[in-house]
């Protein structure tokens, strides 16, 4: 055929094209464009009527213009006019530009819904095929609103045609993505399911997309899907390669469908059906044996469209994670894939193998590809695929290999591509720590990572090096002698000065035996690093000095000297000035014994997770880092600062167990907020505020006095008086309609509950997107919550909508009043929003909080527990110990009365202790219970129909051997649910 | 799916398909982006790679990219062939297809994507049958126009390379 235009073509726009591409400059298109935009504008307002094919002309040409780039403002009415035409070129081109050139005026979306709804119902397929076209394209919301109902009706009636029941069914997948509770299936269901019957391929490929979507919102009402699923995908798998016709493919029978038909079947678990399980694991088996069958075609086309099918099976296969024998076919096959020449091949290989790995079947059969994923990352030219190897090398590090792979990762990061290398660090650092059997490999490992790639090395890893040093005795002289060698380098990097500052501050003292690091040499190394580094980091030194001055006295003078001078006593910042001047004033005046208080060593850091495995994921993106990983992140992490491992010490790591470890807390637990500052006042905290720039300190940390961590609140946590305006008084409706399905609590959502029982402040939720901080008071039975919600992206979201819903009886419990809150949130913003609960009488659930919003395309959904339980409405009691007992006995009676017996799940420490019963909002009795290892408590709860008195004694065993410590909480109350309830709640607290 | 760019190796782009909700802006911001993160990448190196949250598969034929953007859980391979089959649809359209087909007649192409892809699912994965259906379309036209021959050589710069057909290399 010769290059012609087919159909109508528009000699004027192929002139006006042609003029475009001859234009030299950028001046003379926009010159030609204006002249053109002018006649096109004196048309649309000529007197002269347009016949139909100007009209199509022009508007062709408006969207050729909008499509270069340019604006276009004009037009709309004249292209709505297209649609009504009778000719099909010009409805065409009227659709066409709809669906590009789309423009919220109401008054002209009315008149193309008339338009599109003119052409559903006049029975012509071509008609109604454009019309579902330009409704797929859109997609808005009038749209749906429009048609969302009478689509299906299209989709699976008897006497539509083949063409247009494809159409609709991808029409409705569209506007059921943008419009989800417009979109009712009910009656629909069964027949929609069916069309995976249907005779025609092209029904069936376009209808599963449909299929699928629906049954990843509501397995269970699409669930028989499944079985048609598989004998559809039986018989394509077992059919010759012709007879599918046009359907097949380079000789592959319907490689979309059979795609699809797979990635249907990963929406749910394995049949249950053993003679549909039985002829599923059949096809996979067929589709694995196909993949050792020579090629029917040389074509590059013949094979990806078999990979891809093999592909999905393998995503299927590793989706059931039951089959062992598949699985580790399934990777036998990939093993191959891994030599292939076609580099395509090779990163989807790699790809696959990462998930493959977190098997439990196929973990070792992944394993022996080590040295062939080894020299992928060595010798792969394309960076992309080097990146896959980089992650398959982290999801099969286990124990065995991992002092093989941490090196290899090494030795590849002197040489990596700058735009992975973050990423490589963060992966070296989780796996020395997840993996350390001795902590000096670990912390040799790390000071290479500083050392080799020390720009890329984020304050996470560093600051986790530190306090694994901190909490482990074993390995500080180590880290002391090699951080010392380590800064010895003429070019060192300044995470190396921030780690040798703080350790040899600390541990200095263990290696100042030896006349090689006496303490003069070691302060002058740490000193001639001093000019040369920045502001945070000289203010860290500082405080290492003044460490020095406690651990060595003969280092006194020379240090007092320093600090004397000029350039740090007159620095004009004012944060190492009035470091200077606090720190000699403090060298000068304080007996040895106040310094030696002040200066003690840091004690050991809460346990918790690693912050690095959060960094991680939220650079990676979703579905990165599995959730198994994060959660055997924890484990194995818990296993590195142990407290189980350092019985004589338990009391100081459970200290810090008062802010309960969430997968986002910083490192140094200074940006959750935590009932209390993890270490006593007498520690001395000082080192902590070099921290202080990662972010907020609990609010509650004010037991430390130091200077430097004062009003260190987030600007957004205003401290005016929450109560200031009762809950009564909002006048404003609810700040969005109720939706008709909010997603069902996240499962952690409990977990995310339960760690507010005891604060009020703190991050209630974080994910890729969204951070959720929570800040509120209660008086009586009124609450006010502050609820600032944080868009992490760089891009906007919108339609953000948060409703509050109290289910079941809690409605007449508690009443949740929410102000509004705006629906735009910009990239890096954050917004708050002020809920108002009053506490009507006493309640056990909690209030859901389900937010919405757009997120580029995707409509996010997602419903949290609000942290709002019984205990926030207690007003604490204090009474003698004769009051105490007397009342204790009245409430007797067994159903006041609750109790609970349970291991500790963190190290018993008495004021962290304390702090969580007075968290919880009663008053703690001392001098009540005779033994004083007892905690008694009072409070009364204020409801707005009674108040209910309630009593609570909590008995350690703080004898027993750590891991078999034990409480037995009971709590009385005058109302029996009561007590239950504050149980179950405070049961997890400790 | 979530959009379709098709554009010339001088980073002219020549076709977009948006299959999600984005304003013009953050679609202007997208484009450019990867059309210089394509362009940049060397001849033999791999058709997928990450970018943002979603995965970018593209290929290359005569003097023009295709380049599709798929979710997390969607099928590389799958998406090249789509890509395959939409240039075989083009080649069988016009004969022969080049760039300067899909230039001047930048609507058919339109057209016969809305055919094969819906809302970013495959929706027609026969050939035969995407192609009756543009056919019939064509069939319905009034007919009354020129029809337009594309000559190399009057019709701008860069005809050569714009001009040869995609399937050629």
């Amino acid at each position: 055929m010769p290059a012609v235009s087919k159909g109508d073509g528009m000699r004027g726009l192929a002139v006006f094209i042609s003029d475009i591409r001859n234009c030299k400059s950028k001046e003379a298109e926009i010159k030609r464009i204006n002249k053109e935009l002018a006649n096109i504008r004196s048309k649309f307002k000529g007197d002269k009527a347009l016949d139909g094919y100007s009209k199509k002309k022009y508007v062709c040409k408006l969207l050729f213009i909008f499509l270069l780039g340019h604006d276009i403002d004009f037009g709309h009415m004249e292209a709505v006019n297209l649609l009504s035409s009778n000719k099909y070129t010009e409805k065409q081109i009227g659709y066409l530009f709809i669906s590009v050139l789309v423009n919220s005026n109401s008054e002209l979306i009315r008149l193309i819904n008339n338009a599109i709804k003119n052409d559903l119902s006049s029975r012509n397929p071509t008609f109604m095929c454009l019309a579902l076209h330009c409704i797929a394209n859109v997609g808005s919301r009038e749209m749906a609103e429009a048609f969302a109902g009478e689509i299906p009706r299209i989709l699976v009636a008897g006497d539509t045609m083949d063409s247009v029941k494809q159409s609709a069914a991808l029409c409705l997948l569209r506007l059921y993505r943008t419009s989800p509770d417009l979109v009712l299936m009910g009656e629909w269901t069964s027949r929609v399911v069916h069309l995976l019957n249907d005779q025609h391929m092209g029904v069936v490929t376009a209808a599963i997309s449909l299929i699928t979507c629906l049954s990843q919102k509501n397995p269970e009402e699409f669930k028989t899907c499944v079985s048609l699923a598989v004998s559809r995908l039986s018989r394509i798998v077992s059919s010759a390669s012709t007879d599918l016709q046009d359907y097949t493919y380079y000789f592959v029978p319907a490689p979309w469908l059979s795609c699809k038909l797979l990635r249907l079947l990963q929406c749910y678990p394995p049949p249950e059906d053993g003679a549909v399980k039985g002829r599923l694991v059949e096809c996979l088996e067929t589709i694995l044996n196909k993949a050792q069958e020579p090629p029917k075609s040389k074509k590059v086309q013949h094979s990806n469209a078999k990979n891809a099918i093999l592909f999905e099976a393998i995503a299927l296969i590793i989706h059931y994670d039951s089959e062992p024998n598949l699985l580790v076919r399934a990777c036998n096959q990939l093993g191959q894939f891994l030599q292939h020449r076609e580099t395509n091949l090779r990163y989807l290989a790699l790809e696959s193998m990462c998930t493959l790995a977190s098997s439990e079947f196929s973990h070792e059969a992944v394993k022996t590809h080590i040295e062939t994923v080894i020299n992928a990352l060595k010798t792969e030219r394309d960076v992309s695929v080097r990146q896959r190897a980089a992650d398959l090398l982290y999801a099969m590090c286990d124990r065995s290999n991992a002092k093989q792979i941490v090196a290899e990762m090494l030795s590849y990061l002197e040489t990596a591509d700058y735009s992975i290398r973050e990423e490589m660090v963060l992966k070296v650092a989780i796996l020395a720590e997840k993996y350390a059997v001795d902590y000096s490999w670990y912390v040799d490992t790390i000071l290479n990572l500083i050392r080799i790639a020390g720009d890329y090395v984020s304050e996470e890893v560093w600051y986790r090096v530190i306090q694994i040093v901190i909490n482990r005795d074993d390995v500080q002289g180590y880290a002391a002698k090699t951080v010392f060698e380590a800064l010895q380098a003429p070019a060192c990097h300044e995470n190396m000065v921030k780690v040798g500052g703080y350790i040899l501050g600390e541990f200095g003292n263990l290696i100042a035996g030896d006349p090689r690091s006496s303490p003069l040499v070691q302060f002058n190394l740490l000193h001639s690093k001093f000019h040369l580094c920045s502001v945070p980091t000289r203010a860290l030194l500082l405080s290492a000095y003044i460490k020095f001055i406690n651990l060595f006295p003969e280092t006194k003078p020379t240090i007092q000297e320093v600090l004397r001078c000029d350039s740090q006593i007159r620095n004009s910042d004012v944060e190492l000035q009035q470091r200077a001047v606090e720190y000699l004033k403090l060298s000068s005046i304080a007996s040895t014994d106040v310094l030696a208080t002040v200066l003690e060593e840091m004690p050991p850091f809460p346990e918790r997770e690693s912050s690095i495995l959060a960094k991680l994921k939220k650079k990676k993106g979703p579905g990165a880092v599995s959730g198994n990983e994060l959660e055997e992140g924890k484990r194995e992490g818990g296993e590195l600062n142990g407290a189980g491992e350092r019985p004589g010490d338990s009391s100081a790591i459970g200290a810090s167990n008062a802010s309960t470890p969430s997968p986002s807390a910083d490192l140094l637990g200074l940006r959750s907020a935590a009932p209390v500052s993890a270490a006593p006042p007498s520690a001395g905290s000082l080192l902590v505020d070099v921290f202080s720039e990662a972010g907020p300190a609990a609010p509650a940390a004010g037991a430390n006095d130091d200077g430097f961590l004062r009003d260190l609140e987030p600007p957004t946590e205003s401290s005016d008086s929450l109560l200031a305006e009762g809950p009564g008084d909002s006048d404003s409706a609810p700040p969005s309609v109720v939706s008709e399905d909010p997603a069902p609590p996240l499962p952690e959502s409990d977990e995310l509950l339960n760690k507010f029982v005891c604060k009020n402040n703190g991050v209630l939720f974080e994910n890729q997107l969204l951070q959720i901080g929570v800040k509120s008071e209660y008086r009586q039975n009124l609450g006010r919550m502050y609820l600032f919600y944080g868009n992490k992206t760089s891009v906007q979201f919108v339609n953000f909508t948060t409703t509050v819903s109290c289910p079941g009886e809690l409605q007449s419990q508690l009443n949740v009043q929410l102000k509004p809150v705006d629906p735009l949130v910009e990239g890096g913003a954050q917004v708050q929003q002020v809920i108002n609960i009053e506490c009507l009488t006493v309640f056990s659930d909690a209030p859901l909080l389900n937010i919405k919003f757009r997120y580029g395309g995707a409509l996010q959904n997602l419903t949290l527990k609000l942290p709002v339980a019984i205990n926030k409405f207690f007003q604490p009691t204090e009474m003698s110990s004769h009051d105490f007992f007397q009342r204790w006995k009245q409430l007797s009676q067994p159903q006041q009365e609750a109790q609970k017996i349970f291991k500790a799940n963190h190290a018993m420490d008495t004021e962290v202790l304390k702090a969580k019963l007075l968290g919880l909002g009663t008053a703690l009795l001392e001098k009540v219970d005779p033994n004083p290892d007892n905690f008694v408590c009072a409070g009364v709860i204020q409801t707005k129909a009674q108040q209910v008195g309630c009593l609570l004694r909590l008995e350690p065993n703080a004898q027993a051997q750590p891991g078999e410590q034990m409480y037995r909480l009971t709590l009385r109350s005058s109302k029996d649910t009561v007590a239950k309830r504050l149980c179950e709640l405070l049961a997890e607290q400790f | 799916m979530q959009f379709m760019l098709l554009f010339s190796r001088q980073g002219k782009l020549r076709l977009q398909k948006w299959y999600v909700p984005l304003s013009d802006k953050e679609k202007k911001k997208i484009t450019r982006e990867l059309v210089q993160t394509v362009l940049a990448r060397k001849p033999k190196m791999c058709s997928f790679l990450e970018w943002r949250d979603l995965k970018i598969v593209y290929k290359r034929y005569a003097s023009l990219y295709f380049c599709c953007a798929i979710e997390d859980q969607d099928n590389e391979l799958i998406t090249l062939e789509i890509i395959h089959r939409y240039v075989e649809l083009l080649d069988k359209y016009f004969g022969s297809v080049c760039e300067l087909d899909i230039i001047f007649n930048f609507e058919k192409a339109y057209f016969i994507l809305d055919e094969f892809l819906l809302g970013g699912e495959a929706q027609e994965t026969s050939k035969k049958n995407v192609l009756k259906a543009i056919e019939q379309a064509d069939l319905l036209q009034e007919n009354l126009d020129f029809q337009i021959r594309l000559f190399p050589g009057v019709l701008g710069p860069n005809v050569s390379a714009e001009s040869s057909g995609l399937f050629q290399s």
